[in-house]
């Protein structure tokens, strides 16, 4: 051990008045592995960002060996040798360059050194940064022909180069399989055994207390609870992490449930789904919960035929659904409300008017002209029943507010004659009001004996609003719940726990 | 204060600035504002207008067609060769290069839609193949009545006289190319306003994942819209050719540029901030009136550009200003 530790004392940081982090004290040696764990939202990724100089902090401060240091951009914290490795690796990388040129880049970048470059030193020096941390990949294969394990490797051996002293490693296992985890696990212990401090990110508990020295976890915007690793278990852990949070309140609409709406067998598309099975009946919310980056957004992508599927079949009312594209979903009676709103769902740069009408231009035309004061009576009905606020149905839908666009998403497929609902993580950004109108419409869909696939990781919505949960990780159906049979902490359990310990 | 100013100049400047240009010429000439003048100026830009339609329709959906100006120079050596090499009956000599701007739009959209090459590289290799293939079918002759080859021989035929009434032809007074301009600029913008496919047009452009995601087909609707853009190109042509009663070589050559000119000029009209076909027109209007008027002035031809490019410059300062302080 090289004796390095650095300090972060009483960190305090808000948002535009909102508290996301409060007196928070985190410490992390030379060679050791520090677990840093959380719920979403509990404040870790804004604790990591103002460690790694994206954020600057509002109180408290941040030592090396007892001396003190001002970061206020990435730059800053690299000169103090502080490095994080984000789960973006393609980020960092440069992807027509070699695998050398990756590894030494800030030598290449610095204006310091000499002007020509050395091709045979580059390599070597690569080369032998590679060696330490147990890796043979060619010093001139080009960065994009690598795999995602063999990226996240090289900016391991840039850190050795440039003489890290501490790193952060934001979910690196979360995109990995086993197999490369464990190789992970490895290099990891290589650094550690180079004196350099780790803060580890991740969802998998399992691994967590395998290879974390320390673990801290957080929660909203607190430390709960720091120990060293040695004794802890999982089961510890998810309390701290949940806390006695308060249960939110879900109006829960009852719905008659009939007969199956939506099978799905053995849906398969690349790392992301494995063979995922579902059915949804008639008036039937099942939700889908797991972490993030567990493979909902995929599937329900999938099911909408959005992205193509490598494997499995999508049959609705007994019928298989050809969904080469969303268009043809669409049609047989599937529709979705997706994560990325902004993006995907809605038009910003549209009126509110133009928005809803849109998936349902057919039916508000006569000979492909669409009729004026017919589109403009189902924008006003739409925007009185879902409580859309709005100044008039002219508005630009970029100026309302998030949940208030939400609200427009789901709106415009309202009166398609769709049998499916698929909504993916429908209540993100969205202020607590417009998550009741939401939750209201859900069950009212419901009533109408639609068939609702409900994908999140917000679990105290799941066991709120659903009939039957689905855990989803690493892309696929873990563990399936009734209503009233699951806790959090189950969910919690099952969906950070991964496959291999359920056997 | 500062905010109203900049919003009032971007919903309206474009169309105070018509109106400032338009009183300076005639205070500065009287025979500016004569009803034959005005007809010589709107006729003047019938064929742009024709092109730059064309050109709003691609843009509309995000997608820049550089090869409009080849197919300008294509369908009207081929309008005039079907006359006069091949005396071929009126319907075909329409009909036919009209085709071969809708083929035109569908390498296009091929190219850009299937193959996936970036719209301005893809087009900009089509200009080159179009206008290739226009010199090389008239082995870069212009193509006149009663021609001579190289041969020695005489082509056999002459334009048709219906023919050229299109171009050069009167209804009521009004010249036909201007009332086909009137039609097809309130055709397209109905089109765009009121119409199914239009909305999904406009929608796929706004955001295409979206429309994908609304259930909307967004490859069908890019490639009619190449095919649009191509059949636009073609009318543009034919009416060239009915214009100046031969097929010139290289006619379309500047139509690209005007034409794209005036489809951005048309972007800060009414404030629209994005391709629309009303301010497409004013566009080329003020092209229009901006050549007539400087003609009168003695202006050299040549000077007319430095003009254009000015006015296209203040158009675009004023779109874009107004655009990013609406983001921040």
């Amino acid at each position: 051990m090289n004796g390095n530790t650095l300090t972060m004392a009483g960190i305090g940081k808000s948002f535009s008045g909102v508290r996301a982090l409060q007196g928070v004290d985190f410490t992390v040696a030379g060679g050791e592995v520090h677990a840093l764990l959380g719920a979403n939202g509990a404040g870790k990724s804004t604790l990591m960002k103002i460690l790694s100089g994206a954020y600057e902090t509002d109180e408290g401060e941040i030592r090396i060996n007892g001396e003190r240091l001002d970061i206020r951009s990435p730059s800053d914290a690299k000169r103090a040798g502080i490095h994080c490795v984000y789960q973006e690796v393609d980020t960092s990388l440069i992807a027509h360059l070699s695998v050398a040129e990756n590894i030494m880049l800030d030598r290449l970048a610095s204006p310091k050194g000499s002007a020509w470059l050395r091709w045979g030193n580059l390599h070597r020096e690569a080369g032998e940064a590679l060696a330490r941390v147990g890796s043979r990949i060619p010093t001139r294969k080009r960065a994009d022909e690598l795999t995602l394990a063999e990226k996240q490797i090289v900016l391991l051996a840039r850190l050795l180069v440039e003489e890290a002293k501490f790193v952060i490693l934001d979910e690196p296992t979360a995109p990995l399989s086993l197999e490369e985890a464990e190789r992970l696990f490895g290099i990891m212990n290589g650094l550690k055994k180079a004196g350099i401090g780790i803060v580890f990110i991740s969802h998998r508990l399992p691994e967590v207390t395998r290879v974390s020295d320390r673990i801290t976890v957080m929660r909203d915007g607190r430390v709960v609870l720091s120990e060293p690793a040695a004794g802890m278990q999982a089961g510890d852990i998810v309390r701290a992490m949940l806390g006695r949070s308060f249960e939110e309140e879900f109006p829960k609409t009852d719905a008659p449930i009939g007969d199956t709406l939506l099978e799905v067998k053995g849906l398969t598309a690349g790392h992301r789904v494995k063979g995922v099975d579902l059915t949804v009946r008639e008036g039937e919310v099942v939700a889908v919960v797991g972490l993030v980056g567990a493979g909902k957004t995929e599937l329900s992508r999938l099911l909408f035929g959005a992205d193509p599927a490598d494997q499995g079949e999508v049959a609705l009312e007994g019928r298989k659904v050809a969904s080469a594209a969303p268009a043809d979903a669409v049609r047989s009676g599937i529709v979705l409300v997706p994560e990325e709103r902004r993006k995907e769902g809605i038009f910003v740069g549209s009126s509110v008017l133009h928005n809803l009408s849109l998936p349902i231009l057919k039916s508000l035309a006569r000979f492909s002209f669409i009729s004026g004061p017919g589109e403009r009576r189902h924008a006003e009905d739409m925007i009185g029943r879902l409580g859309i606020k709005t100044p008039s149905p002219g508005q630009l839908t970029g100026f309302l507010s998030g949940g208030n666009q939400q609200k427009v998403a789901i709106g415009k497929w309202m009166s398609t004659d769709a049998k499916v609902f698929l909504f993916d993580e429908p209540t993100k950004g969205v202020d607590v009001g417009a998550k009741r109108d939401i939750f209201r419409i859900i069950g009212e869909l419901a009533r109408q004996g639609k068939g609702i696939v409900y994908l999140t990781c917000e679990f105290a919505e799941a066991l709120g609003l659903a009939d039957r949960i689905l855990v989803m990780c690493d892309g696929r159906i873990v563990k399936q719940f009734a209503r009233g049979e699951a806790t959090q902490e189950d969910l919690l359990l099952y969906a950070s726990a991964g496959r291999e310990d359920l056997k | 204060m500062n905010h109203k100013i900049s919003q009032f100049s971007f919903k309206y400047g474009a169309l105070i600035f018509i109106a400032l240009v338009l009183v300076f010429f005639s205070l500065y000439n009287e025979y500016f504002f004569t009803y034959s003048n005005l007809m010589d100026i709107l006729r003047s830009i019938s064929i742009l207008t024709f092109v730059a339609i064309g050109v709003t329709i691609s843009l509309t959906v995000d997608g820049f067609d550089l090869s409009v100006g080849s197919t300008v120079s294509l369908t009207t050596v081929t309008t005039a060769t079907m006359m006069i090499w091949y005396q071929m009956p009126l319907v075909l000599v329409i009909v036919v290069p009209l085709v071969i701007g809708a083929l035109v739009g569908l390498l296009n959209a091929f190219l850009i839609v299937k193959v996936r090459i970036p719209d301005l590289l893809a087009t900009l290799a089509v200009m080159y193949i179009v206008s290739g293939i226009h010199k090389t079918y008239t082995k870069g002759y212009s193509v006149y009545n009663n021609m001579q080859f190289q041969d020695g021989t005489k082509a056999p035929g002459v334009m048709n006289p219906h023919f050229l009434w299109i171009g050069q032809g009167k209804l009521l007074g009004v010249p036909f190319p201007v009332i086909l301009m009137i039609v097809a600029v309130i055709g397209a913008h109905i089109f765009f306003k009121y119409t199914r496919q239009g909305r999904q047009t406009t929608m796929t452009g706004g955001n295409e994942e979206a429309a994908r995601l609304s259930g909307v087909r967004v490859k069908r609707i890019r490639t009619w819209a190449y095919v649009a853009s191509g059949v636009f190109a073609a009318i543009g042509g034919i009416l060239y050719t009915a214009r100046v009663g031969s097929g010139q070589i290289d006619a379309g050559a500047p139509m690209l540029m005007d034409s794209v000119a005036a489809v951005f000029v048309g972007y800060s009209v009414f404030g629209a901030g994005r391709p629309n076909i009303i301010g497409t027109f004013v566009g080329a209007v003020l092209t229009g009136v901006l050549i007539n008027g400087l003609t009168m002035l003695h202006v050299q031809y040549y000077t007319t550009d430095i003009i254009k490019g000015a006015v296209l410059v203040l158009a675009l300062a004023v779109t874009f200003i107004h655009l990013s302080r609406k983001k921040t």
